[in-house]
Order: C-alpha cells, then sequence, then structure tokens
C-alpha cells in the first residue's frame, strides 16, 4: 500500500519519473550511481539534476560562428550604433560625483533613486499608486526578473503555460525550477500576401484547453520577441478572463513596451480589470535605452507577488551595480519629462526603427523571403522555405532554419537567427521556415544586408 | 484522504526523493508528515492564493540581517562600521577605465558581451592567476564571470547540490552560504572555529577548528564544504597546514571544495595568501570565487567570479546562463584594464593592492587599540577588513531591555540607536543551534576614512567612561 501510495503519487510527476525507474523498478542498468559509491568517478556525480537536459543556448553556437566569420550580422538584439549621450553621460557624472557611496553597495531590491524614478513612471502608466519599496525589484537584466520570478513561484508539478514562439529563457528556467512548460503557439492566419505580426493569433480554444488545475503561471510576451506582435486589448482579455477563472499567476514579459510603431498601442496586463493582483510586469533598462550590455531590468506587481522574487534575488545575487542604477535613474527623470513631446528619446527611437523596419520589409519581399511586418519591438521574421528550396544545404547540420541560417552566414556573410530555437522540441517544425532578423542596426549595416540579400536573389535565377 | 497527497509540499520532498529519503517513506513515519499540509491543494479555488503562492525554495528564508539593519542605519544616521565598504572614493584607475568605456568609441561595450564573461576580462583574468597558480587557466572553459562573488557563489551551490546532499559550512559564515544551500534543497552542516584562548591579545590565527569535531561533520553524504579565507568576520587567514587538513578530507570522502577568497589581496604582515586549488590534489576538486568589489574597492560594481578544473566550472555555467545570461559589458571592460594595469606593478610600491594594505594594517591597529582600551576585547584580523570584537564586559553594564533579539543583536541596535555607532552583529553569521557563539561578540568595519575611525574611537571612549 505504501508502495503504490509513492508509486502513484510519483507518477503523476515527470521529474519524478526517472528516478522512480531507478528506485521501485530497480533497473540497475540505469542505475546512476548518485552519491551512493564514493569510488565512483566524480563527475558523474558531480552536477545537480536541476541541470539535467539544460544545454547551451542557441546564442553561444551563434555567437562563435559569428566571431569566426565576421558576417553581417543582424542576429542577436542589439544596436550597432551609440547608446544615446544622456544616458552614457550620466554613468560618467555618477561616476565623477563627490557622492563616492555610489561605488558601492545600494539597496537589495533597488536603488532608491531608481525605483522612485520607476514608481513615478509606472504609476502614471497604470493609473496607481506602484511602492517603490514594495512593489518594484531591480533585477540583472529581464533575465534575471523572469529567473526569479519563476524559481520564487513554480513549484515542481506546477504547469506554466508558454506562447511560442518564445523568447529562449522561459523553458529552461521552468524546468530547473521543476514546473512543467505547456506550450502553445501563435499560427499566422494568413499564408500569402502581406503578412502582419497581428495576423500571429492565438487559437481561442486551444489556449483554453492549456489550463489545467495543475497550471500556477502564464508567460506572455509583449510585444513579442521574435514576431514584433502587439497582443490588442481583446487577445489580452481573453488571457486575463482564463487567469482568472484558474487563478493563474500572468507574467508579462513587456521589455518592447516603448517600440510600438504606428497603428499599435502598447497595452499593460497589469491594467486590466482583476489582472493586478495577479500580473507581475517585467521591463529592461537596456531595451528602453538601447544599453543592452548595462544588464539592468526590473519587474513591479502587487506586493504579495513581488515579496517573493525579491526575496530570492536577495538570495541569489543580493543587489545590482550602484552607478548603472544611478545613470539609469536620471535617465528616466530625463525621459519621464519628455514623454509626449519630441524631445523624447522614446519617440525619436521609434521614428528612427519604422522606417528600417520598412526598409527590411521592402527588400526581404522582393527577394522572396515574406517577412512577418512587426508592429512593435526591432525583429522582423522571414518565410525563407522558398529561397532555401533553391539551395543546397547539405553541408550543414540541424533543423532546416539552423542549416539555413549557418548557410546564409558561412557563404553569403549575413546573419540571422533561427526560429526553430522559439519552439518547444515538439513544435520545431512550426519555426523551421523561418529566420529572425534584427532591424536596430546603422543604416550601413542595413545596405550591406540589403546588397547581399539582393545579390543572393540575383545568383539564383 | 491522507493518500491523495497532492499538496505542494509533500510532493516537493517526493519528488527530489533520495535514497535516505525513500527509505523514509517506505516506513512510513507518519508523525513526521505534517497534517496542515494536506489543506494547500492548488486545485481548491476556496484556497487563498497567497497560501500557496510561494515556491518551496524559499520556505523558511527571511530578510538577511543586511536589509535589517541598512533600514535601522537609515533611520538613525550613525557613524558606520557596519557594512563592509570603504567610505572613501574608490580608485580612479578603475572609475576612470568604466567612463571611458561607457564614452569611448567602441560602441559596443554598451551592448550584450560573451555570457561566461567578457574576453578582454577572462583574458586578465586568466593571465593573472595563471601566474599565481602556476598553471594555464583556460579563459573559455575555466572561468565564469559573475555578478558578484554573490552570483558565483549562488551558481557553484545551485549547479552541484542536490536534495539531500550536505555541505559543510564553518561558522562563523558569510551569511548568504546557508540560505543558498537550503534553497538547493541541500543540507547544511555546521563546524565552528574557536577560539583557543580566552585572556590575552587575540588574533585570528587563535580561531582554530577542532581536527576530531571537523572530520566527523564528513559523511557519505557530503557533497561540498566552503570555506572562507581570509575569512569574513574573523578576518583568519588559514594556514597551509590547516588547508591541507580540510584538503585531506576532501579528497578521502570526494568532496567539492569551494574557496570564498574574495579578500585574497587583503593579508596583512606576517600572513600569507594561500591557495586552494594550488595544493597537490585539489584542483580538480576546488572552486574558487573571487570579487573585482573587494579587489578594487568597488563594491557597488558587483561584478565577480569562479575558476576551477571545466567540469566544475562548466555547470555553474550553464545556470549562471539561464539566471543572468551576461554580466554588464562596461563593467567587464573596466575592472579587465584595472587588472591589467595592477598586474604590470603587482609587488611593486605602486601596486594598488600594496597600497591597500599599507593603509589598512594601520587602521586595524588603530581600531585594535581603542576596542582593547575600553575593554572590548578585539581578535586582530591577519586580512580582510573587519574585527570581531567581544562586548561582554561592557554589555553588562548596559540595560539592552528596550531591544530584542540574540544579546549581540540588541546591543548593536542599542549602540546604534543610543551611540549612533553601527556594527554588525556576528550571530548572523552562526546557524540557529550555534547563535550563541556569537553572541557576545560585535563586528566592525574598519576600511574607513580615519575621520570615520575618529569618531568611533570618541564614541567608545566615551561609552566606557559613562560607564565607569
Amino acid at each position: 500500500m505504501v508502495t503504490l501510495l509513492v508509486f502513484r503519487t510519483m507518477k503523476r510527476l515527470n521529474l519524478c519519473k526517472l528516478l522512480l525507474d531507478k528506485y521501485v523498478v530497480l533497473n540497475l542498468k540505469s542505475y546512476r550511481s548518485v552519491g551512493f559509491d564514493v569510488l565512483s568517478s566524480r563527475t558523474s556525480h558531480v552536477v545537480a539534476d536541476r541541470l539535467n537536459g539544460i544545454q547551451e543556448n542557441v546564442w553561444v553556437e551563434l555567437i562563435e560562428l559569428a566571431k569566426e566569420v565576421k558576417p553581417v550580422n543582424l542576429g542577436q538584439g542589439f544596436p550597432d550604433f551609440a547608446a544615446p549621450e544622456f544616458i552614457t553621460k550620466a554613468l560618467r557624472d555618477a561616476l565623477k560625483q563627490p557622492d563616492i557611496f555610489l561605488n558601492q553597495y545600494t539597496r537589495s531590491y533597488g536603488h532608491p533613486r531608481l525605483v522612485n524614478a520607476l514608481s513615478k513612471l509606472y504609476s502614471k502608466l497604470l493609473c496607481r499608486e506602484l511602492d517603490p519599496l514594495n512593489e518594484i525589484l531591480v533585477t540583472i537584466g529581464a533575465d534575471e526578473a523572469i529567473y526569479c520570478t519563476i524559481m520564487a513561484l513554480v513549484n515542481p508539478g506546477d504547469e506554466v503555460i508558454i506562447i511560442e514562439p518564445f523568447f529562449d529563457i522561459y523553458e529552461p528556467v521552468t524546468k530547473m525550477a521543476g514546473g512543467i512548460p505547456v506550450f502553445v503557439p501563435l499560427r499566422p492566419k494568413k499564408t500569402h500576401g502581406p503578412i502582419s505580426s497581428a495576423d500571429w493569433v492565438l487559437d481561442p480554444k486551444e489556449l483554453a484547453s492549456k489550463f489545467t488545475n495543475k497550471t500556477k503561471m502564464i508567460i506572455v510576451n509583449t510585444p513579442n520577441n521574435p514576431l514584433g506582435k502587439v497582443f490588442t486589448r481583446s487577445e489580452l482579455e481573453m488571457i486575463a478572463e482564463l487567469c482568472k477563472k484558474h487563478n493563474v499567476i500572468c507574467v508579462m514579459d513587456e521589455v518592447y513596451e516603448w517600440l510600438v510603431f504606428k497603428g499599435s498601442e502598447h497595452i499593460r496586463m497589469a491594467t486590466l480589470p482583476g489582472m493586478w493582483e495577479r500580473t507581475l510586469t517585467i521591463g529592461s533598462a537596456g531595451k528602453t535605452f538601447s544599453i543592452t550590455g548595462w544588464k539592468i531590468g526590473w519587474l513591479y506587481g502587487p506586493r504579495e507577488l513581488t515579496k517573493f522574487p525579491q526575496l530570492l534575488h536577495e538570495n541569489c545575487i543580493s543587489s545590482c551595480a550602484t552607478p548603472l542604477q544611478e545613470a539609469i535613474a536620471v535617465g528616466l527623470e530625463i525621459e519621464n519629462e519628455h514623454m509626449g513631446t519630441p524631445e523624447s528619446y522614446w519617440r525619436d527611437l521609434v521614428d528612427t526603427l519604422e522606417p528600417k523596419r520598412d526598409r527590411m520589409a521592402k527588400f526581404l519581399t522582393t527577394v522572396g523571403m515574406a517577412p512577418t511586418v512587426p508592429e512593435g519591438g526591432y525583429f522582423m521574421m522571414a518565410d525563407v522555405s522558398e529561397i532555401a528550396s533553391k539551395i543546397d544545404l547539405d553541408a550543414e547540420t540541424g533543423m532546416k532554419d539552423y542549416r539555413f541560417v549557418k548557410w546564409l552566414c558561412r557563404n553569403k556573410k549575413l546573419q540571422g537567427i533561427p526560429i526553430s530555437a522559439f519552439y518547444c522540441n515538439e513544435h520545431r517544425n512550426l519555426g523551421e521556415n523561418f529566420i529572425r532578423f534584427c532591424f536596430c542596426k546603422e543604416e550601413t549595416t542595413l545596405e550591406k544586408a540589403e546588397q547581399i540579400i539582393m545579390d543572393l536573389k540575383n545568383s539564383l535565377l | 484522504m491522507i493518500f491523495q497527497i497532492e499538496c505542494d509540499r509533500v510532493l516537493t520532498p517526493l519528488c527530489y526523493i533520495t535514497h535516505n529519503t525513500l527509505q523514509l517513506l517506505l516506513h512510513l513515519d507518519f508523525d513526521s508528515l505534517k497534517l496542515p499540509f494536506f489543506n494547500l491543494h492548488r486545485g481548491s479555488k476556496e484556497s487563498s492564493r497567497t497560501s500557496h503562492v510561494a515556491a518551496d525554495r524559499l520556505k523558511g528564508m527571511q530578510e538577511s540581517v543586511w536589509v535589517e539593519f541598512i533600514r535601522l542605519a537609515q533611520e538613525v544616521k550613525p557613524v558606520n562600521l557596519g557594512q563592509g565598504f570603504p567610505d572613501f572614493a574608490a580608485p580612479e584607475f578603475v572609475t576612470k577605465a568604466l567612463s571611458d568605456a561607457v564614452t569611448g568609441p567602441n560602441v559596443l561595450l554598451n551592448q550584450y558581451t560573451r555570457g561566461f564573461g567578457h574576453l578582454r576580462l577572462v583574458n586578465a583574468l586568466s593571465k593573472l592567476y595563471s601566474k599565481l597558480l602556476g598553471r594555464e587557466l583556460d579563459p573559455l572553459t575555466e572561468i565564469l564571470v559573475t555578478v558578484g562573488a554573490y552570483e558565483a557563489l549562488y551558481c557553484t551551490i545551485m549547479a552541484l547540490v542536490n536534495p539531500g546532499d550536505e555541505v559543510i559550512i564553518i561558522e562563523p559564515f558569510f551569511d548568504c552560504y546557508e540560505p543558498m544551500t537550503k534553497m538547493a534543497g541541500g543540507i547544511p552542516v555546521f563546524v565552528p572555529l574557536r577560539p583557543k584562548k580566552t585572556h590575552g591579545p587575540i588574533s585570528s590565527a587563535d580561531w582554530v577548528l577542532d581536527p576530531k569535531e571537523f572530520a566527523s561533520k564528513f559523511t557519505n553524504k557530503t557533497k561540498m564544504i566552503i570555506v572562507n579565507t581570509p575569512h569574513n568576520p574573523l578576518g583568519k587567514v588559514f594556514t597551509r597546514s590547516e588547508l591541507e587538513m580540510i584538503a585531506e578530507l576532501c579528497k578521502k570522502h570526494n568532496v567539492i571544495c569551494v574557496m570564498d577568497e574574495v579578500y585574497e589581496w587583503l593579508v596583512f604582515k606576517g600572513s600569507e595568501h594561500i591557495r586552494m586549488a594550488t595544493l597537490p590534489g585539489m584542483w580538480e576538486r576546488t572552486i574558487t570565487v573571487g570579487s573585482a568589489g573587494k579587489t578594487f574597492s568597488v563594491t557597488g560594481w558587483k561584478l565577480g567570479w569562479l575558476y576551477g578544473p571545466h567540469e566544475l566550472t562548466r555547470p555553474a555555467q550553464l545556470l549562471h546562463q539561464n539566471c543572468v545570461y551576461t554580466c554588464a559589458t562596461p563593467i567587464q571592460e573596466a575592472v579587465a584594464v584595472g587588472f591589467e594595469i595592477e598586474m604590470e606593478r603587482m609587488g611593486t610600491p605602486d601596486s594598488y593592492w600594496q597600497d591597500l594594505i599599507e593603509t589598512l594594517e594601520p587602521k586595524r591597529d588603530r581600531m585594535a587599540k581603542f576596542l582593547t582600551t575600553v575593554g572590548m576585547a578585539p581578535t586582530v584580523p591577519e586580512g580582510g577588513y573587519f574585527m570581531i570584537a567581544d562586548f561582554s564586559e561592557i554589555g553588562s553594564k548596559v540595560n539592552l531591555d528596550s531591544e530584542q533579539g540574540t544579546k549581540d543583536y540588541r546591543f548593536v541596535k542599542w549602540l546604534s540607536r543610543n551611540k549612533k555607532l553601527q556594527g554588525i552583529p556576528p550571530s548572523a553569521f552562526y546557524c540557529n543551534e550555534h547563535k550563541n557563539l556569537g553572541e557576545d561578540y560585535i563586528r566592525f568595519c574598519f576600511f574607513k576614512e580615519e575621520t570615520t575611525l575618529e569618531k568611533a574611537e570618541k564614541i567608545i571612549v566615551d561609552l566606557k567612561k559613562s560607564l565607569t
């Protein structure tokens, strides 16, 4: 009876299945010498189980390739032009200031000047007073905000709904927390003619079917990477209804919140009725001020939720870099004043990026790489199946999109990112016809890319 | 029904089942299964969300000692000898390097860099440590750059400790070792350093491990031991023979040795910092942690690193990749520049590290002197920039009833509120069962301006006078 108890309970948990096979079924061949045999080779039992199945991410392999080949790099998402001067100047000033404490430890949950600036900014946008001390956490980029949120709230066996294509860290961090990722894809509702990111939608029935009594959390990225989709109010309402019905925490990755093009509007889930109390929203200074290398982000939400990632952060990182936080605070104070005016950096960024987006969409279309024109963010996905079918990709390995990306890099010196990396194993086929390009680049970079693409097309005629 | 166990807190131990836990369950020790667990059924819509919101790995975690005392300091504004950072300017050659990095012509220094460490920095670390270790350190596979030594410790522990693994922690310990071990599901096993004398001048060298007691802590479940040298808060610099004793046990029991060596450059005359990774048979089982914050007096830059054999650094690299992904580029660039400069002048009178020691040593001696004068028996540190002192004589003459907590917590709060001088209570650096070992002490940081130390001295001397 006892064995049945253990057996039945453990069967419910994928994480335990492996162990169950070893203990109860006593399959000696697969019996790992985990900690039992001190004479066993150290390496075989060194690594913690939470890293099972975790590998180097897609970026590492492609960064290595880029170093070797030195292509025109439209791969990883960062600008190749200078960061705005008002921010870099703010850091330089922070370092020269008489306040020498700007080079020493600051408050764990966020430097006071920065959390105050975030509170002021978001209180306005959320139409509610955001408590800078209890409702905000400053993190090492949005990456750490996601890590702390998932690790602080997800227990082994909890299900986490992830919308595909997804930013790649959602899955491994969910697994590290012992959670079970449940995937649901956005699909294009048209296959011909110009496609906008708005055309990529969730199937309402399919989405609803993913919510079970084990669902703890859903992660929604808007504006979306890699699609550039800006979820509409009614799409967010559909998600909100399911969250409320199933008592699910909603994690909103809104790092591209300021990069929304004409015709679209960024809507914050935290402002929807009944959602403040169950939503954690993540932001990024890197995307906000084009300083991805500063690695400062934040999350905000009700105290009942933020206190847990705060506690995890305190025991993981302790605190973020003081001078960087000071400079970003200055940047936010300046932007707060300029918001909605012609001086606004964010407006300038959107005005700069929109023509780049249109330019890229145009040259991709010309060569038969059907782009999905993004409503926000600075990535563009394109369907490469037509062009790829005319090329011999046999020299490369992996899924079709990986092979095309590597071939394009090695042979044409143009780098993108393969989209199947943003899908779970079972759904990789949904991404294998696509490549992602970043258009947050200098005009000269985009010209070179355009030239390469045009030459490629000409060579295939 | 007892068999419909679906709630989180029972599933968690089942999930992370180990050999011994399975045995426990098979014997069904029902008394040890706490009944309230069974009410937290996640599927119940009536249950309050908050009660089952947090992940179990946060169980028992509380705000750290720092949060409480930073708050107190902000309220009282005392002469602050509490948290460990200097109250004078960071060295200009590093702050200038950061300023140059963000405003210079290389625009990519403000964008993402290599996840496991910015190339210029890992190359500098490799060059430096290869020399010091007497072996070639591979910059790409044997080094990981982290968000301070804190994240290095976090990644090491989370990447290598499984639920049920024992981790030996030497007390007094830097406070994060315990919660990090618990978050990984590990079992902390504590063993204290004890002063071998109680009268006369005490040095941190007088705080020692009892070899038998120490050896008894190693079991077949021991995965890791964490050793901090130079030590915080004692300032102890472990001798070669002390490290050899630890090494022998690590080798005998096949244990990973995590060396927290953040104060490696701050060793006073008469002592020598020895790297465990250089001891015979220890390279392959040792991860060593370092800190730019302590190296260049820029604690607020939050940059650190770890190095070791690829078999051990690789899991830490993977965990880091999924936790923060990469560290701040301009800060890494500036720290690399700092190292390049320091490496040129290491061992010469121009060395920043040499200058730091020469600045700190008299401060240490000054503090030891005024504490002794007032009957607060200090442990004079051989390294680092902290000093602990036994305040029990003075503490017995003061009414601490208005404060709460263990004796040292009460004394520290009383001293801060009433005399506007702040220290840190060392019982924070002991496990619950051993807090009594720390409750007669207070920790002061002497890495402060002369004016700060003068004010502290005055407060202490006035305190003594008021009690005579």
